[in-house]
């Protein structure tokens, strides 16, 4: 198999698209959710897309297959939600492992296809990191600006039962992604050091914060700098930004940390703002205009793209990226 | 390379970054949240009175504090809850976390319940090697997994260290035991080296404080990349009770201990006296003891401590003929001729005398500042003037404030809001503060956003205050690029307000050129302050801006077009070509003197005294629009007087300046062996003849007449084919260290022209020292024009042997070379002056360069280069083409 730091310093690597976007498309029911397996579970399943990688495994496995055939070099498995912590609003913390495993074996077979096809061009696996539903650093309750609804320990050790089943079911990459709250991805960062530790094994990381409002800071309230220094105690793949508000406004975000960083850069935005219903209509070339701005200002070395995006998305984005080179990482080795 | 060192900073974050360079300002880091230190602190901790605890901490945050250091350790409260608790509701507030947290416990279990709590960059305080290496290792690893930096008492299995020897050992054993192996990042690492008491009385002590510096100084020099931090107040512990004593021993203690290295320090800022406010005398008796220079020091000082008691000063007031008219003509004669020493009585008096107190402003106050706005338009008044006669608007204006706020009345209705800023990587702001106060007392609202302003930044402020104009103002070449992102930006956020552009290497040219185009709306290039008040009168009056803004528009397009077409005429040559046509000196009969002293030296202390003759002085009356030589321009016909006056009021602020040592100067230069190789560049060589480092020299390459060289800096210098040994200088001197507290506090007391005089001031000081440091080191230092004898004219001619060009100017505008420089002499290091991201000197009045002994040297302009030299100058410089072309883009050819 190719090596991802090898490859990452010959070109710009292509993260696939939307998962969620694509499952919209199968108009999968509370039943099609089931399956067999989970017919009688008590609660209701239908929206819990982890699941799908027990219960329509197929369908996971095509829309890796489309991506790839889109031209992605990494594609993320369908495990956003897969922590004991948000599964627990299905009440399946007990199938955290087999999630992650299931899924991370989906992607990587057909990951293996397509390299096999073409040992050129390797396919690589990210297992997604999702960022739970609760926040470390911030109360849920106004009154009680002190309270938190989660502690580091408790993230830390959802982290790591999902680290070590993203690993053991073949993940190549561990993706921490749409970062809101710097301190939750500390306790993944954590989980993962010991793991690695653990495992006597070198992992490469790729770390995606989010910025979800005009202010230019994450959810946690700090600014695209401060996070990036916050995080870089950990030797990391690559740092970027995801989802929030689109290619577009995601760009000043990435020019802040680009020059500051020696980490290779990601950038995976949604396609442009949801319109009044909810839906993202920005069309892949439109997209692909304003990513083409990151690949002139030299400040990419992974695109993809998150919410709304599909393997037209993608297509697009792959023509583009050919055009240009990646941005120099510096190893820090000179 | 460079982008190494950057990584090499510590860096901590709270909701904003802080990064600390091995040479930023002194980092202070506050103290009152610490149940140890502050009894109020922990009463409010034990009665769980957490509110009136949280006010500490923003009081320290808003006091200045970089870092705030909290410690939860008393027997009476449960400190792991404590600790958590508090840092929780510190990042409910955002005013608080913006800064990095220290963490402070001498127990792991709160120092971890912390580190879990807080999601930027801290700083754990305290772990060392007392309790062995094995737990060292432990609680290290941990905090590097965290993700916080360190700080490491000088502390080990033995005890504390307290002398020279000790600090150093254990401070080396540390650091060898985290960077080896813990794999702890060095920058990382912030030793605090144990401040202990002087003048104790015991013999034992009397060293505590110098072998803290020494220690310091040894540590920053021998273990890279560590800061080293401190509790200042310690060290006046013996002192308790007499605070004029603790404050200056607090400053003499900082002077030396900053010197040495120390970096990051607890100390409280209203226990710190100025060190060049310390009587001489106290002086002497305390840094006799803080240095260890006399057996009786201590003695000495006690009974000096008795006598120290303040001075008070007495104003003499005179009364003047003027005084004696009519109020409003006595508030139009203080605001025509710029004295602020009635104006705040006659407000008062004109107060009285109206029924609101706004109309003092709209009435009294405008009748005045409208005399003074006719004058200036018709000529008969100068920008020196309006400047004062702006602080002495300011200064009425802040006395009736508080009335008007006082009956709510309604604000007075400026006539639009103007922000200005000098843009990222730049320091210069004398300019944009002049065009401030203009149009500031022409009744604009102006947001000033200081200097390095990022381009988010302006852009955000622009959309908050919804301001009606943005005015970007820059000096060294990249901010021209700069200023077109900033355009682009504009044009992406789709702002309508118009644009408008100065600063000294700003033109119509580029404005035209290069920014018009970015930007629908309107760009207009205002270099002087005069025109500043017509051009945004214009653009503002609803009536006349479309008119005017289409008719700009159209100016620019011509002017672009023309300016084009003009660029076409030109011819060049390749740089091969180029490099045929050097400049030859005849190597074999030109004569090389070596230099007296080969290698660095530094000046750390310095009477600019010294420096008055050394000022060229024309450059200081253009600085405020008034054109002339120095000293005709003093009986000008036109500008005689104001400029006669202005070059009073500077004589006045520079015998301030030097009676009171408000101005540090600090110099560094280095003469080193050098070759020039075939492709331009200059390498320079240490003692041993090993390769220290390389100047990379730009050529001409406007195509010339037969005949007539293409110059490059590498002709002065002998080629290493030549086999001659070479020589070559380079240099930074400083005035700067000052300016900005100067100005600060003369802006504080709504004094812009004193504001802007001492850096005006400043500048030419600097400008004055590297004068004063050339004639030096061509006399003395490198000795090869013993015998000259110019009076200062010729030297402000150049009529001496050899040459001083400076990075950034014509002979060579490559600004990266700065960076060399910088790492040649450690410029940084030694005497403090930075480089900006776009390599803007700060302090800003700095002057850098080299020195080229050759008498055949001379100063020439570059002008424009073609991409086959850039391309092969990326080469050597080993950057990329885009980089290179960002740094060279205004000498590039179309």
């Amino acid at each position: 198999m190719g090596n991802i730091k090898e490859e990452i310093e010959k070109r710009i690597l292509i993260l696939d698209g939307a998962m969620g976007t694509m499952l919209q498309q199968y108009d999968f029911s509370e039943e099609d959710f089931r399956g067999e397996r989970f017919k009688d579970y008590p609660s209701s399943l239908q929206g819990n897309n982890d699941l799908l990688s027990l219960t329509q495994p197929e369908a996971i496995a095509e829309i890796h297959k489309k991506y790839f055939q889109a031209g992605a070099d990494i594609v993320e498995t369908n495990t956003f939600s897969g922590t004991t912590i948000a599964m627990a609003d299905y009440n399946m913390e007990g199938l955290v492992y087999e999630l992650n495993f299931e899924s991370a074996k989906i992607a990587k077979r057909v990951a293996d296809e397509f390299t096999k096809q073409n040992p050129e061009k390797p396919r690589f696996v990210a297992g997604s990191i999702g960022p739970t539903n609760r926040t470390a650093s911030m109360s849920p309750d106004v009154n009680d600006p002190g309270f938190r609804a989660v502690s580091f320990d408790e993230l830390r050790i959802a982290y790591k039962l999902q680290v070590e089943a993203l690993l053991d079911g073949g993940a190549d990459i561990l993706l921490v992604e749409t970062v809101f709250d710097t301190l939750n991805a500390k306790a993944a960062l954590f989980a993962i050091e010991e793991v690695k530790e653990e495992r006597k094994i070198d992992v490469p990381i790729m770390l995606s914060g989010t910025i979800t409002d005009a202010s230019g800071r994450t959810l946690s309230g700090q600014t695209a700098e401060a996070f990036l220094i916050s995080i870089s105690h950990i030797p990391l793949l690559s740092v970027g930004f995801n989802c929030a508000l689109g290619a577009n406004l995601l760009q000043p975000h990435l020019e802040a940390i680009a020059s500051k960083t020696d980490f290779a850069i990601s950038a995976h935005p949604n396609a442009g703002l949801p319109n009044a219903f909810g839906e993202y209509d920005e069309s892949a070339e439109e997209m692909a205009d304003q990513i083409e701005e990151y690949l002139k200002k030299d400040l990419i070395n992974i695109i993809g793209g998150c919410c709304g995006t599909t393997p037209e998305h993608i297509s697009a984005i792959v023509t583009l990226a050919a055009k240009y080179s990646p941005r120099k990482i510096n190893t820090g080795a000179l | 390379m460079m982008s190494k060192e950057q990584v090499r900073y510590l860096k901590l974050s709270g909701l904003e970054p802080l990064i600390i360079t091995p040479d930023s300002n002194f980092t202070n880091v506050g103290e009152r949240t610490n149940v140890a230190g502050s009894r109020k602190f922990l009463r409010l901790v034990k009665e769980e009175k957490f509110d009136e605890a949280l006010a500490i901490a923003r009081d320290q945050v808003e006091g200045g504090a970089q870092i705030i250091d909290i410690n939860m350790d008393d027997g009476l409260i449960d400190g792991k809850e404590a600790m958590v608790r508090f840092l929780n509701l510190i990042a409910a507030e955002p005013d608080i976390c913006r800064v990095p947290i220290m963490i402070d416990s001498s127990k792991w279990e709160i120092i971890e319940a912390g580190l879990q709590v807080v999601q930027g960059k801290c700083v754990v305080n305290s772990i060392s090697l007392k309790e062995g290496e094995d737990k060292f290792i432990w609680e290290a690893t941990q905090v590097k997994r965290y993700g916080a930096a360190v700080i490491v008492m000088a502390f080990d299995e033995v005890g504390q260290a307290d002398n020279y020897e000790r600090r150093i050992e254990i401070a080396e054993r540390s650091y060898r035991v985290l960077v080896d192996k813990v794999g702890f990042k060095a920058e990382d690492i912030i030793f605090d080296l144990n401040i202990f008491p002087v003048a104790t009385g015991m013999e034992e002590h009397r060293k505590n404080a110098i072998d803290f510096i020494e220690a310091t100084r040894w540590v920053r020099q021998n273990l890279p990349h560590v800061s080293v931090s401190g509790g200042v107040s310690n060290v006046s512990f013996s002192f308790r009770g007499n605070n004029t004593v603790r404050e200056a021993m607090h400053s003499v203690f900082l002077y030396y201990a900053i010197q040495a290295g120390m970096n990051i320090g607890i100390v409280n800022p209203t226990m710190l006296e100025v060190y060049d406010d310390i009587p001489k005398d106290l002086l002497e008796h305390i840094e006799d003891v803080v240095l260890d220079r006399r057996d009786d020091a201590t003695e000495r000082l006690l009974d000096f401590a008795e006598t120290v008691k303040g001075k008070v000063k007495e104003d003499e007031g005179k009364v003047l003929e003027w005084r004696t008219l009519p109020l409003q003509e006595r508030i139009t004669h203080s605001l025509v001729k710029g004295i602020d020493a009635f104006i705040v009585e006659d407000a008062e008096e004109a107060r009285k005398g109206v029924e609101r107190p706004l109309h003092v402003i709209e009435g009294h106050l405008m009748t005045g500042m409208n005399v003074v706005g006719d004058l200036f338009g018709s000529g008969k008044m100068f920008l020196p003037q309006v400047v004062k006669s702006a602080r002495v608007m300011k200064k009425a204006v802040a006395y009736l404030n508080p009335y008007i706020e006082a009956e709510k009345g309604e604000k007075q209705q400026a006539l639009g809001k103007v922000l200005m800023a000098t843009v990222k990587g730049d320091v210069h702001d004398i300019g944009k503060n002049i065009v401030s106060v203009v149009l500031g007392c022409n009744n604009y609202e102006i947001v000033d956003m200081g200097v390095m302003v990022p381009p988010e930044k302006i852009i955000e402020t622009a959309i908050k205050e919804n301001v009606d104009i943005i005015g970007l103002s820059g000096l060294i070449t990249p901010s021209l690029d700069e200023m077109v992102y900033l355009a682009k930006e504009m044009e992406r956020e789709n702002f309508s307000v118009p644009l408008l552009i100065g600063g000294a290497t700003t033109s119509k040219a580029h404005t035209a050129i290069k920014i018009d185009p970015q930007y629908k709306n309107a760009v207009v290039h205002v270099n002087d302050a005069s025109r500043a008040v017509t051009v945004v009168g214009d653009l503002l009056n609803k009536k006349t801006t479309n008119l005017y803004v289409a008719k700009l528009k159209k100016d620019y397009d011509e002017f672009r077009e023309k300016f084009l077409k003009r660029g076409k005429t030109k011819s060049y040559v390749s740089i091969g070509e180029a490099r045929n046509r050097k400049f030859k000196i005849d190597w074999s009969t030109s004569e090389i003197i070596k230099p007296k002293q080969l290698g660095i030296q530094t000046i750390q202390k310095f009477d600019i005294r010294v420096l008055e003759e050394y000022i060229d002085w024309s450059p200081f009356f253009r600085s405020w629009d008034l054109h002339g030589k120095y000293p005709n321009i003093l009986t000008d016909e036109v500008v005689g007087m104001q400029a006669t006056e202005l070059f009073a009021d500077a004589q006045k602020l520079l015998k301030r300046v030097f009676d009171e040592k408000l101005l540090k100067a600090k110099a560094i230069f280095g003469l080193f062996p050098a070759n020039s190789t075939n492709d331009d560049d200059i390498e320079i060589y240490k003692e041993n003849g090993e390769l220290e480092n390389t100047f990379i020299t730009l050529r001409q390459q406007l195509k010339k007449r037969e005949g007539v060289p293409s110059f490059a800096l590498a002709d002065f210098v002998a080629p290493k084919a030549s086999g001659k040994q070479d020589y070559i200088g380079c240099f930074c001197v400083t005035t700067g260290f000052g300016t900005k507290e100067l100005a600060e506090a003369f802006e504080a007391d709504n004094d812009d022209y004193n504001s802007i005089m001492i850096k005006a001031l400043a500048d030419r000081l600097a400008e004055a020292f590297a004068e004063y440091l050339h004639k030096e080191v061509r006399t003395e230092h490198w000795g090869y024009s013993k015998g000259e004898k110019l009076t200062n004219q010729e030297l402000i001619k150049e009529e001496y042997k050899g040459v001083r060009p400076a990075p950034g100017y014509p002979a060579c505008p490559d600004h990266l070379e700065k960076k060399t420089i910088w790492e040649v002499l450690k410029v940084e290091d030694e005497i403090g002056v930075q480089l900006t991201e776009s390599l803007a000197m700060w302090p800003a009045a700095s002057v850098s360069g080299y020195y080229f002994g050759n008498k055949e040297a001379k100063y020439f302009g570059l002008g424009k280069i073609k991409e086959d030299q850039l391309k092969d100058y990326a080469k050597r410089r080993r950057i990329t083409e885009a980089e290179a072309k960002k740094w060279l883009n205004p000498n590039l050819a179309e």
